[in-house]
């Protein structure tokens, strides 16, 4: 099967490790990984802040550089749920763009739909052991409807026990550019995530969303909790001889 | 009351930062939210057929939307049959004056009012003490914001952001009828409330209200509501004036059979309400004028994404679901619609004009839980990011964004950009960053820059 892999600008910029274990652990399941370089960003950023033009151009850009392939996978349920979801209402109905959109959209996956939903593997393989808590970011919950599928996955990592985080389904308070622009309430909220993280005792926090792992790893981070934050992508490509 | 709320100062990050630092307010809210919230999820939850109730309940509204003209004069007729008078009110200022014009035609100096958002909106009160008519709110905790000279912070509880011990002050001071002795006891209180307000019932002459929902087919009005004042404006008094918005029409008496589950359940989490009131134009003895109110909503209408706001039933679902409502509370939002349908409606109705309603559709991380709970499934996110491509944006950000789309045109120019950033990794201040930039960093530390973005990663080591 030959997979693009849709490594999103903030991972391309900021977390290579999260593209890096993308790549070993689609090709560990036996699969052909693609990376087109011309690809930039979803056009997210743009589109929720404000800025239709700018994130037309660039959701134009993406259906064109990924046109063709079986598959497209992102290690980001936002991006993911971007395309999937905000897309189709970019494009005027009849159009160019809403047929290009059409055809590349649905082929559009987070990382955890792709393992389970496309190559029907929940055990990976994988080798973790240490004590996980999971977020469910409100794209991966509430856009793309993901379920349980990331924790599934996550049962299956050897050595990894996954705690139950409360309150999960509360946003963190990232939001994109919320994050600065009502810097007060996102702090609020990520301050309560955080408090739920700390309960659950875990050595790790994961999630499928490097952007809002930031946003509470910077949290955290500042709060000198000592729990570190793991892309899924991270976890599930961890092996006995990576260990 | 004379608080209003037009007009006010400020915008929605530096109103909410306020109330983010006010322990005992977030404490109130969250307590208050989250019982609400629980309540909600318990009694839709036992519906088998919730999904299609709100399919059905979003299918009626818009249905009912597209055909609003022919609706309105179907109502306005089946009112008038009834021996109702129908008067029409383009904006707040034309159904002020129609109501004040129609209780100074009574002779009345006081009013006693139920619950009501429409008249709140076009702040009727403040009209009518203007003509020194004097109303006097009838619901419990619209008493204690009136008393306390407040401002509503929730639609269903426009008092939740005071607690009982700040109640009991609040009638102390202001009920002079009451003992001394009270206590913050939840019965007492209501106790005291009860009979401060049952004098104002058998003595007024005049009732205004809103109402909950509209029958273009029968020319019925209808009010839910929990604690009987309602039922004792509607119908002890001689003159009963009600203002409603005029998307608050349904098209025939069935239509109730959806709305009735919806409203109560997603609301106060309650099976049914305590109190259903229904009228049909003029009864014996009672005269009867119904204001249908615009004040913006044409406009709104006409807006294809904006107009699905017009679903709207004032549940406030929404509100208790939200994680930026919850923190900000709802004197941020400087509306009568806080929280996430404030986000979308105020704009829509008073323009983005004011430095205020300008930062509203920014009120939002964009999380989704607020269309998830909905009963008429308003996709708030989709209408937030189609008002703030509309909205005014600041220079500095204009240029920012310009830029960034400019480097994500193109993948050289953003490699070029990932390595500049990698080649100065080591001055990236960690803990504070410049300029607006320092928001992030005021509480959370910056991610280290990596030496090699992935593309050149990938470049180097796969590249065939």
């Amino acid at each position: 099967m030959r997979v693009a892999l849709f490594i999103t600008c903030v991972n391309d910029t900021l977390f290579p490790g999260t593209g890096k274990a993308v790549v070993s652990l689609l090709r560990r399941l036996g699969c052909e990984v693609d990376f087109p370089a011309a690809q930039t960003c979803c056009g997210q950023m743009h589109v929720n802040t404000g800025y239709r033009a700018e994130g037309v151009r660039l959701a134009r850009h993406f259906t064109e550089v990924f046109a063709g392939y079986d598959a497209v996978v992102a290690p980001s349920g936002s991006c993911a749920a971007m395309v999937r979801e905000q897309y189709p209402k970019l494009a005027r109905p009849g159009s160019k763009g809403a047929a290009a959109i059409a055809e590349v959209a649905p082929k559009v996956y987070e990382l955890s739909e792709f393992l389970i939903d496309v190559l029907k593997v929940e055990d990976v393989g994988a080798y973790f052991p240490h004590r996980v808590t999971y977020h469910p970011t409100c794209h991966s919950l509430r856009g793309l409807r993901l379920g349980d599928r990331p924790a599934r996955l996550l049962r299956h990592v050897r050595g990894l026990e996954l705690v139950p985080l409360p309150g999960a389904e509360e946003c963190c308070g990232f939001g994109g550019t919320f994050a600065v622009k009502n810097p007060a309430v996102s702090a609020a909220m990520g301050a309560d995530k955080t408090r739920n993280i700390m309960d659950t005792g875990a050595e790790v926090l994961c999630a499928a969303d490097n952007s809002c792992l930031m946003h509470i790893g910077g949290t955290l981070s500042r709060q000198k909790t000592g729990v570190r934050t793991m892309h899924l992508a991270e976890i599930l490509a961890s092996t006995e001889e990576s260990q | 009351m004379s608080a209003t709320f037009l007009g006010m100062p400020g915008n929605f990050p530096e109103n909410s930062q306020k109330a983010v630092q006010d322990s005992q307010l977030r404490y109130n809210l969250r307590k208050a939210t989250h019982t609400i919230r629980g309540k909600r999820a318990d009694v839709v939850g036992e519906l088998p057929d919730w999904a299609e109730l709100r399919a059905a309940g979003k299918a009626i509204k818009d249905h009912t939307l597209r055909n609003l003209d022919r609706y309105l004069v179907q109502l306005e007729r089946a009112v008038q049959d009834a021996g109702g008078t129908v008067h029409w009110a383009r904006d707040a200022a034309e159904a002020n004056r129609i109501v004040t014009g129609l209780v100074k035609a009574t002779g009345e100096r006081e009013v006693v009012k139920v619950k009501s958002m429409a008249t709140q909106e076009i702040e009727l009160n403040q009209a009518l003490a203007a003509e020194g008519i004097t109303a006097y709110e009838t619901d419990l905790a619209e008493l204690i914001v009136q008393l306390g000279d407040d401002f509503p912070s929730h639609i269903l509880v426009p008092a939740i952001h005071r607690n009982r011990s700040e109640i009991r002050e609040i009638f102390l001071e202001k009920m002079p009828e009451t003992p001394a002795g009270l206590t913050d006891d939840p019965p007492a209180l209501a106790e005291a409330a009860r009979l401060h307000l049952r004098e104002r019932f058998l003595r007024s002459k005049v009732a205004i209200s809103g109402a909950n929902f509209m029958v273009a087919e029968t020319g019925t009005l209808v009010v839910l509501e929990s604690e009987g004042n309602g039922r004792m404006c509607l119908t002890l008094p001689e003159t009963l004036i009600s203002v409603v918005g005029i998307e608050k029409l349904l098209p025939t008496w069935r239509d109730l059979e959806v709305f009735l589950q919806l409203l109560p359940r997603s609301s106060t989490g309650e099976r049914m309400n305590p109190y259903t009131s229904m009228w049909t134009g003029a009864v014996e003895g009672q005269d009867f004028h119904l204001v249908l109110l615009d004040n913006g909503r044409t406009g709104v209408l006409a807006d294809e994404v904006g107009r699905q706001a017009l679903r709207c039933i004032r549940c406030s679902a929404c509100l208790n679901v939200c994680p930026v409502y919850e923190r900000a509370g709802g004197h941020a939002y400087g509306s009568v619609y806080p929280g996430p349908i404030g986000a979308i409606l105020t704009p829509q109705l008073r323009g983005m004009g004011s430095e205020l309603d300008a930062s509203l559709p920014y009120a939002s991380s964009l999380c989704g839980a607020c269309y998830d709970v909905c009963p008429v499934a308003i996709d708030i996110p989709e209408v937030l990011v189609d008002l703030r491509a509309k909205a005014p944006h600041a220079a500095a950000e204009k240029a920012g964004m310009k830029v960034a789309g400019w480097i994500l045109d193109d993948h050289r120019r953003l490699a070029a950009a990932q390595r500049l950033a990698s080649k100065v990794r080591g001055l990236v201040p960690k803990k504070r960053l410049p300029g607006p930039m320092s928001a992030w960093t005021d509480t959370r530390d910056v991610p280290e820059i990596p030496e090699e973005s992935f593309r050149d990663w990938w470049e180097r080591n796969e590249r065939a």
